[in-house]
């Protein structure tokens, strides 16, 4: 009779520190946002929308963009979740809320985390505020949280 | 508007993973581990030995049923001595150079493995040299088990 | 039955070490940028996007997602390809399928590598086998290392005839405007240059660079309407061999590149390669590489390949010039070289090679190679 050979896991990892250029356009975002805490989106001169995060190319109309737009720290929340397990990736203990945020002026959401909020309150609709850390870690946690307003 | 500076973003990823070694290689390892002798599997179409070992014969697309025992002696046929060091995202630090490094054929099989070898003078090696495992005192079970090939004779 | 399928545009970005300027996608855009404007047409025109790259590298999986806007594949067919060192090549024998089988038109292809923003010997880890081969991987110059000691056992090849091929790319390079090496060396230099793992030195290896390569490959009709100088595909072939590092018997007689290269020549109707190609743009990750690899592209007897490179046959003036572009020995952002060898066999049919083009270039040959010991060909005529 074949012997059964217990199944065996071999154990591993992959530790890599990774640097990524940020290029020109989020170099001037994330700048923005450290040292003048603006918070800029990017509009395209073809179709006019404005978008945040910004970034070089509207790929709707495969076009460079440069006109920068100051937007409001202020906005409102277009969805959102309560996350309730851990995972060690998460920026905060759970529970906490993730809420795609469309900012006054931009035409597309982004996403980020709810502060200062009870969980049980949260409504798509509501109006949120930014909040800069104090950390800088030179990355959108720059920003630490959005507040209702 | 002033010169932007171009900025990086920095992360550093750390991914665990927990490979299920699979039914080859956990009868190889734990062949390794408790008697610190060496298989492969071999292919009865045109009888080469693997090491690895494998469920299935690339060439012949044959299923691999038989297991031998191979080595533990064999034949160094490429070799060096690295001296750059590089990290090694297995620990997330450097490896320490220098360390030789090779590709053995070990007696009966047909392929070669890679392994550490425990020279580091590069004047001392020679393709063709005979070579033996030195195996751990503890081992867990997978290749690391083996820790380098020594030169023998 | 197949289509006949032509190259008719190609752009590439400026390699270097480190493009601080731009992120990934905005690389990704300039290549694109360059190559609509080498074709001159517009995004508009191209029917699908291809793209890859070696994506652990950079860590970001999905890569293709992330590039939609910049790469042009928005609202349009397209998907990733990734085969580590043969991604390149891989995409642009994926694109001639497209066209080829007469579903699409204009396929745009596109490979990329942002190698600095990661750690490459940590990327090419991940590449190993996990159960096997990991904890004792020794880097990719590890195991050419390994393999070099015994070409040079088998073959008869020595450390000076390495460095003889690391400075004759190294000296094309210098005219090629793009390459990311631009190297005045010698042989003196190599041999003096640091060992990192016998008997390869620092200057035998290609460095690792970021760069972005794009091409455009059309159909007959529409190749015809878009330019007056296409690259032809007459064959496209593509070998692979097994999955542990050991399983070949000698590393450098690359039987999948003689398989390949031998079922191209058949299909490309080309009986006497030495005399019908006039030029080989070939993938040599290291010097040595070169060497090992012309071997198996049946210009001569096998072993012999020497006596040609001695004579000075595979030199920028020679008979039949090897990689005028500089090889991957001057460039080599892992996701675009198994293209920029493609590339550049376009460029030297279209004549566009400036000072690195070699004179009536009427058949070209490339080759791409990834791990394990794989092989790809593509043989690119100016008419068909």
């Amino acid at each position: 009779m074949e012997k059964q050979f217990q199944d065996i896991i071999v154990e591993s990892k992959l530790d890599i520190p990774y640097s990524y250029y940020a290029g020109p356009i989020a170099s001037r975002f994330y700048d923005a946002l450290e040292k003048e805490r603006k918070i800029l989106g990017i509009r395209c001169g073809s179709c006019n929308r404005v978008y945040m995060p910004p970034r070089a190319t509207c790929g709707t109309c495969f076009h460079e963009m440069e006109d920068w737009v100051e937007l409001k720290d202020e906005g409102e929340v277009v969805n959102f979740t309560i996350v309730h397990y851990e995972e060690p990736i998460h920026p905060v203990k759970a529970p906490f809320a993730y809420a795609l945020i469309r900012l006054d002026g931009a035409d597309t959401a982004f996403i980020h985390l709810l502060g200062e909020v009870d969980l049980g309150r949260i409504r798509i609709g509501m109006r949120v505020k930014a909040v800069f850390s104090d950390k800088n870690p030179g990355n959108i946690l720059d920003i630490d949280h959005f507040r209702p307003v | 508007m002033a010169e932007t500076k171009p900025r990086r973003i920095s992360y550093r990823a750390v991914l665990p993973f927990r490979y299920s070694a699979g039914r080859a290689a956990s009868r190889f390892f734990a062949e390794l581990r408790d008697n610190k002798r060496i298989l492969a599997t071999r292919c009865p179409k045109c009888t080469k030995a693997y090491v690895p070992p494998r469920p299935v014969c690339g060439e012949c697309f044959e299923p691999l049923k038989e297991w031998i025992e191979v080595g533990p002696e064999g034949t160094l046929v490429g070799y060096t001595v690295v001296h750059f060091p590089f990290l090694d995202p297995l620990t997330g630090r450097e490896r320490p150079v220098p360390y030789g490094y090779g590709f053995i054929v070990l007696d009966g099989a047909a392929t070669k493995i890679q392994h550490f070898i425990e020279e580091t003078d590069i004047t001392k090696l020679r393709a063709g040299m005979r070579v033996k495992p030195v195996f751990r005192e503890k081992r867990q079970g997978n290749f690391g088990d083996i820790e380098s090939f020594r030169v023998v004779g | 039955m197949e289509r006949k399928v032509a190259i008719v545009g190609v752009g590439q970005t400026h390699h270097k070490a480190r493009r601080e300027d731009v992120n990934m996608m905005e690389m990704v855009h300039e290549a694109v940028l360059r190559c609509l404007e080498d074709a001159e047409i517009t995004i508009d025109q191209v029917d699908a996007v291809l793209i890859g790259n070696m994506e652990h590298f950079e860590g970001v999986n999905l890569s293709d997602m992330w590039a939609v806007d910049f790469s042009g594949a928005l609202g349009r067919f397209g998907m990733k390809i990734t085969t580590g060192g043969s991604t390149g090549t891989t995409l642009s024998i994926a694109s001639y399928y497209h066209v080829a089988s007469g579903l699409f038109d204009t396929v745009l292809c596109i490979g990329w590598q942002k190698q600095s923003e990661g750690d490459t010997t940590a990327g090419l880890v991940s590449a190993t086998d996990p159960i096997w081969e990991r904890a004792s991987f020794a880097g990719a110059f590890g195991t050419f290392a390994a393999a070099a000691t015994q070409f040079m056992k088998e073959y008869g090849v020595s450390e000076e005839h390495a460095a003889k091929i690391a400075v004759k790319n190294r000296q094309n390079g210098r005219r090629n405007p793009y390459a990311h090496l631009q190297l005045d060396i010698s042989v003196e230099d190599v041999l003096k240059s640091r060992v990192l793992a016998y008997p390869i030195r620092m200057l035998d290896m290609c460095p690792a660079s970021e760069g972005a390569c794009a091409m455009l490959f059309a159909s007959e009709e529409k190749a015809k309407k878009i330019t007056g100088r296409p690259a032809w595909v007459a064959a496209a072939e593509t070998r692979h061999d097994s999955p542990f590092i050991g399983d070949v018997p000698m590393f450098m007689d690359l039987r999948t590149l003689r398989a390949a290269s031998s079922a191209a020549y058949k299909k490309a109707g080309i009986t006497n390669p030495l005399k019908e190609l006039d030029v080989i743009e070939l993938y040599e990750p290291v010097s040595w590489a070169e060497i090992a690899f012309l071997d198996a592209l049946w210009l001569t007897e096998k072993g012999k390949i020497r006596d040609l490179i001695d004579k000075g046959v595979t030199n920028m003036d020679g008979e039949l010039p090897v990689n005028p572009s500089g090889g991957v020995l001057c460039t080599n952002p892992i996701g675009a070289t198994a293209m920029l060898r493609v590339a550049e066999a376009a460029i030297q049919i279209r004549g566009k090679g400036g000072a690195r083009q070699i004179p009536n270039v009427r058949t070209a040959l490339a080759t791409g190679y990834g791990g394990n010991w794989w092989s790809d060909v593509m043989i690119l005529k100016d008419r068909l």
